[in-house]
Order: C-alpha cells, then structure tokens, then sequence
C-alpha cells in the first residue's frame, strides 16, 4: 500500500467524491473513481458506512464517534489513504 | 490479502472482457479467439446497447472490448460512446487499423476510454511472422497517431514468446517513444495459439529471463494475470493479480452473447451461459452453476504440497486445460519442471478441441509466415483484461 501523499487532517470535514461510486460486495464495497480510473476495496461494513456517511459530519474525526475506540486509529489511516487516493475529499 | 475475498466472486466482474465480432482483418498464427470471419449470430447494434445498460446497473465500471478486431463493425463508434455515456468506461484491443489521425484526435478528446495497440515484435521481423506481413507498419502508424493527438498512456501490448522476450528493453523503449505503457502478457494455448504453443511458448531459461524482468520493471509494466505462475521462481512476488480470477472476477463475453469464465477459456467446458437468455448477463454471472463451482474451494491437487503453492495458485486454468493437463495439477510452464513432465504423458490425440472457429478459410492477404518454423496457420491475439483488474488498486 503506498504511503498517503496528500495531507489528512482528521479535524477538517470530508465526503465522498461525487467522481467515485461505491459498488457493494460481500465483503464491503468496490470504490470506483471515474476520474483515475482507481479501484480500492473498503474491506469491512463499517468502513463502508462510515465512507457514505462522511459529509454529514464536520470533521473526519467525529465521524468516528460511533465507531468503537479500538477501531478509530486503523479507520483514520484508511481514511487517510483514501483522501490520498482522492477518493475522498475536504468539504 | 484481497485474494481472499475474490476467490469467492464478486458482485459484478472487475475484468470483463467483450469481444464485438470474430471479424479480423488479420490472421495472426496464435489468436486465442480462432477469429477471422464475422459470425452471423452476432449481437446487433440493440443487443449490445441492452447489454450495456444492464452493465451499467450491476456498476461495471469499464470493460476490455476485443474481437476479432473490434473497429470493423460499423457501429463501433457509435456503441463506444453508448458505452461511455453509461458510464462504462473501454478499453479496446486493436491492431490499429482504423486508428487514423482523425480517429485518433477524436479519442484523445474522449474520457473514459483506453485503446491498446497490439504488437508481437519489436522489430518487423518478429512482428509480423506471427500476425502478418503490414501487421508492424500499421500498428507503428496507429501509435504515431495516438502520439500525434496527445492521447497519452495508451497500452502497448505485447504476448510473450521464443521470438520476443529478448526484445523487452526494446518493447520499453518502443514504449517510452510514444508516450504509452507497455502490457505483456502471456502466449496460452488457446484458440489458434493451440497450434503454435509448442514452437512459441517461452523456454524454461526465457521464463527466467522474464521474471528477473519483471521484477526490476514490474511497476511500469501492466501484466494481468499473465505471470503469477512465475512467482514460484523467487521470493519477489510480480506486481499484478496474483490468482486465476475465471468466474471470479474475470469473465468473456463473445461475439455471440455466450459468456465464458475467462477470454482464454472458449470451449463447453467454461461456457457459463448467453447474454440473450431470460435474467441476462447478471444471472449468468450471478447464478451459473459453473461459476459457482469456480468459486467455491479448489483443492489444489498435485500442487498442493509444493512449497510455492501459496504464490503460484497451480497457475492457469485454461493452459492446463488446453494442453490436456487435470485443472487441479501443475501448470504446463510450472517452473519447478512438474508441467513438462505432465506434459510428456499426455495423449495429444485426446486434447480437448477449441471452442469456435472462425479462422479465414483462404489465404489472406497479411497472412504470416513464420521464421524458421513451419507455415502456421492464420489471424490475431492477446487482450484481457486490459491492465491489472487492479491497477492502481488500494487494498483497504
Ligand atoms: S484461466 Fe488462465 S487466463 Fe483465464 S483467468 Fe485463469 S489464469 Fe487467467
Ligand atoms: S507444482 Fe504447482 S504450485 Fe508448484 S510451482 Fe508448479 S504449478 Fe506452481
């Protein structure tokens, strides 16, 4: 996995890119972006939802607050490398 | 690793391959399509539209368009930018033919859409022994033309064999000069490529050769799943999708509308269903009793307690298929020599025949004529899945 090279900041707010689509699967989802034809897995549930739901929070940060403590680190280094990736992006 | 997860099949193929028409204007010597002439169940113009759509709602993102060579038909234009207006993004396989600059602005202009030029040679000599005499010029000229248009990082790809993989730096350098990635992949003995597999495939000392290639310029070069049977000669695995994905994530679609597990598999035995039946091409891909057994649990055979098991998977389905080997042994080009002596027991009268054949019956103009082998038979190759269904891919 390449390191992210676009900064990440968990306290700024985020959301899909309206260039990706999320193509569920049993696993998770397959993340299409339709602008570097990039493909990612988001491999668990959670992640996925957590990706759809991301512009209705202010920061990625809180966005996790439903996500149990444990999980918060691991999420925000995927969440990082998706904003690498421009799958995600600031709001 | 993903690998996991896709063993099982996925929603929707990541790597469909789509070959439009078995019409060639060549007659390349290991065409694993046997193309040639047109078929007259084609998919028209509507069926194809439909199809799309239906790709479309299952959210294939892009597919690898083939044939025979796909811009004969007459409403290739037209059913690209049907395609791309849906948002299914193509790549399509030519040997340039219809690559003009005109053609070549246009495509430049174009999101969303790849084309891959097809070249067997670096040079004109090797080039066109296997797809033709003009094979080489006329790939070269549609090249210059993409180049020309600015169209940048359009494929190059190249099927390896005894005649080329020495000319790998060239390939890259052929590459480099007009902006494009190069893509190599591997000579299976499917199609016409049954016939000349013998005199073609890589040697045991070229496979080697290859993969210490590969491995110092992997990163560049685009290879599918051509090589992961290689993985078993070091401790570098070869970037790119390292399991046999037929059924899985990879699948063909021919010109008829049957859907196969793979474009290197058309024969019954991998004949999943057609487009045209009642459900489609979504439960073909979702209900197929062929497909389910594909992802189900694969037992790995003989193959089970070598050491390199784990990174070569026992290699590819439609070469051991092909060449009469069982699909839970060794691969033909297994590197620790287990193919060849699987190989040397097998009956080649009882070989499975190939699936279709709508190779040129008469002599046609660019027919190639081999060095130093026998006179082949004729028509073209290689595409699949256009890069790595992965490319580029994050795995999270
Ligand atoms: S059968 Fe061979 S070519 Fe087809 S998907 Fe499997 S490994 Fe790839
Ligand atoms: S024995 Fe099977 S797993 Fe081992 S290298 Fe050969 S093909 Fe690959």
């Amino acid at each position: 996995m390449p390191a992210p090279t676009a900064s990440f900041s968990p306290d700024r707010g985020y959301r899909l890119n309206p260039n990706v689509a999320l193509r569920p699967e049993p696993f998770g989802a397959l993340a299409y972006h339709f602008g570097n034809r990039r493909l990612s897995f988001l491999k668990d549930l959670a992640l996925v939802e957590l990706v759809e739901h991301l512009g209705e929070h202010p920061s990625a940060r809180e966005a996790l607050a439903t996500l149990p403590a444990a999980q918060h680190e691991p999420t925000l280094r995927a969440l990082a490398v998706l904003a690498a990736t421009d799958m995600i992006v600031p709001v | 690793m993903l690998v996991e997860q896709f063993k099982h099949g996925l929603n929707a193929p990541i790597c469909l391959t789509w070959e439009w028409t078995y019409a060639c204007n060549l007659a390349c010597a290991h065409c694993l399509s046997s193309s040639g002439r047109r078929d007259p169940m084609e998919l028209s113009t509507d069926e194809i539209k439909s199809v799309i759509d239906e790709l479309q709602r299952m959210q294939v993102f892009y597919i690898n368009v083939g044939g025979g060579e796909p811009t004969v038909r007459a409403d290739f234009w037209e059913l690209l930018d049907y395609a791309i207006a849906h948002q299914v993004g193509v790549k399509f396989s030519t040997n340039g033919l219809r690559i003009t600059p005109e053609r070549a602005r246009q495509l430049a202009a174009t999101d969303y859409v790849d084309v891959q030029i097809s070249l067997d040679g670096a040079t004109r000599e090797v080039n066109d022994a296997v797809r033709g005499p003009g094979s080489y010029d006329m790939a070269i000229r549609a090249m210059e033309n993409l180049a020309e248009a600015g169209f940048e990082n359009f494929k190059i790809s190249v099927v390896m064999t005894r005649q080329n993989v020495s000319q790998l730096d060239d390939f890259a350098a052929i590459a480099d000069r007009y902006g494009a990635q190069l893509r190599i992949t591997r000579l299976r003995p499917s199609g016409r490529g049954a016939d000349v597999w013998d005199e073609l495939h890589p040697t045991a000392e070229q496979q080697l050769e290859l993969y210490d290639w590969l491995v110092g310029h992997g990163e560049r070069v685009l290879t599918g799943d051509s090589f992961f049977h290689l993985n078993a000669l070091g401790s570098e695995p070869i970037p790119g999708l390292n399991l046999c994905g037929a059924g899985r994530v990879v699948c063909l679609i021919d010109p008829v509308g049957d859907v196969y597990a793979c474009p290197f598999a058309i024969h019954d035995a991998f004949k999943a269903g057609n487009v045209r039946s009642p459900g489609g091409f979504a439960e073909v891909w979702q209900s197929s009793s062929l497909f389910q057994e594909l992802r189900g649990e694969q037992t790995g055979g003989a193959c089970r307690s070598c050491s390199a098991y784990d990174v070569c998977q026992g290699g590819c389905m439609a070469a051991k298929f092909f060449t009469g080997l069982p699909l839970d042994g060794p691969d033909p080009e297994c590197v620790k020599g287990h193919g060849a002596t699987a190989l040397a027991a097998v009956d080649r009268a009882a070989l499975p025949p190939q699936g279709t054949d709508h190779s040129h019956k008469g002599p046609v103009r660019s027919q190639p004529v081999s060095l130093g082998m026998p006179a082949l038979k004729v028509s073209r190759p290689d595409r699949f899945c256009d890069e790595s269904p992965l490319a580029g891919m994050e795995a999270r």
